[in-house]
C-alpha cells in the first residue's frame, strides 16, 4: 500500500471520528431533555402529560422511520442555512445529528424508566421537586445505562457516517466505495473494513468500561 | 400529631371504581408508636400515603401537625413533607450514592450547605450505628443496614413525624428485632410519633402503644395495645392476635379429636386468659382442691404488652359431670378470661 493510501487512510478515519464524536455530542446534547420529557410526562411518572407526551413521541417516530440516506437529502436546505453549505464533513454533522437524536432519546427514556419508582417516591416523600428528581435520581441512578445507550448510538452513527460520502462528507466509508468498489482497489476496501471494525470494538469497550464503572449495583 | 377525618379514596379506572378507603377516621398522638394492622390489599399502604399525600384522598381531612395536608399548593406540600420522614419495605435507596450521600440527599435538597450537612449525617450515622459503613455503597450492605441508612435518611430533616410501609417486612426475625429496638429508642429519644404500616402482628406487639386494624379499607377495630389484644372483637382482628400466640397447642393435642359440646365422662381442653391483677388468683389449687379436678398444665407463657403482664395457660381438665360443670362455673365467675377450646372423651 502506497504511503499516499495510508495518508488518505488516515484523513479519512480522522474525518469518521470528527463527524461521530461531534454529532454524537450534539445528539445527546438534545436527546438528553428530550428522553427527560419523554419519561417525566408519561403515565403515572412525575410530571404526566399527555398531549406533550404523544406529541413529542410522534415527533420522535417520524424522525427515526425515515432513512438516513433519505433524511440527508431531504434537510438540504436546513443543513445549508446552519453551516452555509450542503457539502463537506461539517455538513453531514447536521444530518447525522437530527438522525442521531430521537434515537438517543429513546435510549434515555428506557434508561430512565428502569430506575425503581420506590426510589422517586422515596425522593417525592422526602420533598423534592421535580426538577431535583430528575437531576439528582433519575439521571445519576441510570447513568451507566445511558452511557452504554450513547454507545450504541455512536456505533449506529458510524454506520450512518458511510453515507456522508454522498454529501462529499468523506471518512472510511465514503474511501472504500470510492476507491475500495469503484476503482477495485481491494487493499483499501480491506484496510477500511478493518479499521471500521476496530472502531466499533473500541468504541464499545470504552463504553463498557465506563458503564461498568459508573454502575454501582453489582459491587460487592 | 395526625388527624385523619373521613378519608375516603377511591381510584378511577375502565374497568369500574375502587373504592381503596372507606370514611377513615384516626387520630394519632404526639410521641406515640401507632400500629395499621392489615392483610395485603387492606389498603394500609394507601393509607399512609394519605398522611404525606403521596396518594392523595378524594375526600376528607388530614391534619399533620395542625396543617391541612389536602390544602396546600405543591411547593407547601414539599415543605411540610420534610417534616414526616418515611421509611419503605424495600428501603429504596439511591443505588449510585454511598451511605453517606444517601443520608445527605434530603439535607442536599433543602440546600443545607456542606459543612451542615456532614455534621448532620455523621451524627445520624452514628445513631443507626453505620459509622464504619460510610463510604460503602447499598449493594455493600444486608437488608438490615439498608434499612437503618433509610431510618437515617428520614430523620435527617428532624421530622416530627415517621411513617413506616412494611419497614421490616422484607428482613429476617432477628434483623427484625433489631430494627424494631432502633426505632423504639428513636421515639423515646427524640419524641418522634411513629406511624408503622404492617401485616405481621409481632411487630405490633412488640413497639406500638396503639393499633388499627383496617380490613377492606376500612378501620375494623382501634384501641390502645393492650385492649386489642387481650380483648379482639372483630374476627380478623381475634386472628391476627392468635397468629401471634407462643402457647401452640401442643402436637399431641392437635392429634386428639376435639369435640363440642360437652358430654359426661370428657376431658376438657381450656385456655385461660391471665389480665393484669387477675394473676393473684390462685385458680389451678383451687380446682384441683375445691373442685376435684385433675389439671395438667400443657403449655404456658406471660409476656408483657405495654409494662402490664398478661398470661395464658393451656391447661387439661378431667372430673366426673357436675365437679366439671361447678369448675367451669367458678372459672367464668373469675376476673380471667377463658376460652373452651373443646372436650376429648
Amino acid at each position: 500500500m502506497s504511503a499516499n493510501m495510508v495518508n488518505m487512510l488516515l484523513r479519512s478515519l480522522g474525518e469518521t471520528c470528527y463527524m461521530v464524536l461531534v454529532s454524537a455530542a450534539l445528539a445527546t446534547l438534545f436527546g438528553m431533555p428530550l428522553g427527560v420529557i419523554l419519561t417525566v410526562t408519561g403515565k403515572g411518572h412525575i410530571l404526566e402529560n399527555k398531549v406533550i407526551n404523544r406529541s413529542l413521541g410522534a415527533v420522535v417516530n417520524a424522525t427515526r422511520s425515515t432513512p438516513f440516506i433519505i433524511l440527508m437529502v431531504a434537510i438540504i436546505p436546513l443543513t445549508r442555512l446552519i453551516v452555509g453549505s450542503s457539502i463537506g464533513t461539517t455538513a453531514a454533522i447536521v444530518p447525522l445529528t437530527i438522525s442521531a437524536t430521537p434515537f438517543i432519546a429513546r435510549i434515555i427514556e428506557s434508561s430512565l424508566l428502569e430506575v425503581d419508582p420506590g426510589v422517586i417516591e422515596a425522593a417525592e416523600s422526602m420533598g423534592a421537586s421535580p426538577m431535583q428528581i430528575i437531576w439528582k435520581v433519575l439521571l445519576p441512578e441510570s447513568m451507566h445505562s445511558i452511557v452504554l445507550g450513547v454507545t450504541l448510538a455512536m456505533i449506529s452513527l458510524i454506520g450512518s457516517s458511510a453515507m456522508a460520502g454522498a454529501l462529499g462528507g468523506g471518512g472510511l466509508g465514503d474511501l472504500a466505495i470510492r476507491y475500495g468498489y469503484q476503482r477495485f482497489q481491494a487493499d483499501t476496501m480491506v484496510a477500511t473494513v478493518i479499521i471500521l471494525i476496530v472502531l466499533v470494538q473500541l468504541v464499545q469497550t470504552v463504553g463498557n468500561r465506563i458503564s461498568a464503572h459508573l454502575n454501582k449495583t453489582k459491587i460487592k | 400529631m395526625i388527624e385523619l377525618q373521613h378519608i375516603n379514596k377511591v381510584y378511577h379506572s375502565n374497568t369500574g371504581d375502587l373504592q381503596a378507603l372507606t370514611d377513615i377516621n384516626l387520630s394519632i398522638g404526639e410521641g406515640e408508636i401507632f400500629g395499621i394492622i392489615g392483610l395485603s390489599g387492606a389498603g394500609k399502604s394507601t393509607l399512609v400515603r394519605c398522611i404525606n399525600m403521596l396518594e392523595t384522598p378524594t375526600s376528607g381531612t388530614v391534619l399533620v401537625d395542625g396543617q391541612d395536608m389536602t390544602k396546600m399548593s405543591p411547593s407547601q406540600l414539599r415543605k411540610a413533607r420534610q417534616n414526616i420522614g418515611m421509611i419503605f419495605q424495600h428501603f429504596n435507596l439511591l443505588s449510585s450514592r454511598t451511605v453517606y450521600g444517601n443520608i445527605a440527599f434530603p439535607l442536599e435538597i433543602q440546600g443545607k450547605s456542606g459543612d451542615e450537612i456532614k455534621k448532620k449525617v455523621d451524627s445520624l450515622l452514628e445513631l443507626v450505628g453505620l459509622t464504619d459503613r460510610r463510604d460503602h455503597y447499598p449493594s455493600q450492605l444486608s437488608g438490615g443496614q439498608k434499612q437503618r441508612v433509610g431510618i437515617a435518611r428520614a430523620l435527617a430533616s428532624d421530622p416530627k413525624v415517621l411513617l413506616c410501609d412494611e419497614a421490616t417486612s422484607a428482613l429476617d426475625p432477628q434483623t427484625t428485632e433489631s430494627i424494631l429496638e432502633l426505632l423504639r429508642d428513636i421515639n423515646k429519644r427524640l419524641n418522634i410519633t411513629i406511624v408503622m404500616i404492617t401485616h405481621q402482628m409481632n411487630v405490633v406487639k412488640e413497639i406500638c402503644d396503639h393499633v388499627a386494624v383496617i380490613e377492606a379499607g376500612r378501620i375494623i377495630e382501634e384501641g390502645s395495645l393492650y385492649e386489642v389484644f387481650t380483648n379482639p372483637k372483630n374476627p380478623t382482628t381475634k386472628e391476627f392476635v392468635a397468629s401471634t400466640r407462643t402457647d401452640i397447642v401442643p402436637d399431641l393435642v392437635k392429634q386428639m379429636s376435639l369435640h363440642k359440646p360437652y358430654k359426661p365422662g370428657d376431658k376438657a381442653l381450656v385456655r385461660l386468659h391471665f389480665l393484669g391483677d387477675s394473676a393473684g388468683e390462685p385458680v389451678i389449687a383451687v380446682l384441683i382442691k375445691k373442685y376435684n379436678v385433675d389439671v395438667n398444665i400443657l403449655s404456658g407463657n406471660v409476656e408483657t404488652l405495654q409494662n402490664i403482664p398478661y398470661g395464658t395457660l393451656l391447661i387439661g381438665m378431667d372430673a366426673d359431670e357436675q365437679h366439671m360443670k361447678d369448675a367451669m362455673d367458678y372459672l367464668r365467675s373469675l376476673s380471667l378470661q377463658i376460652e373452651v377450646i373443646g372436650y376429648v372423651s
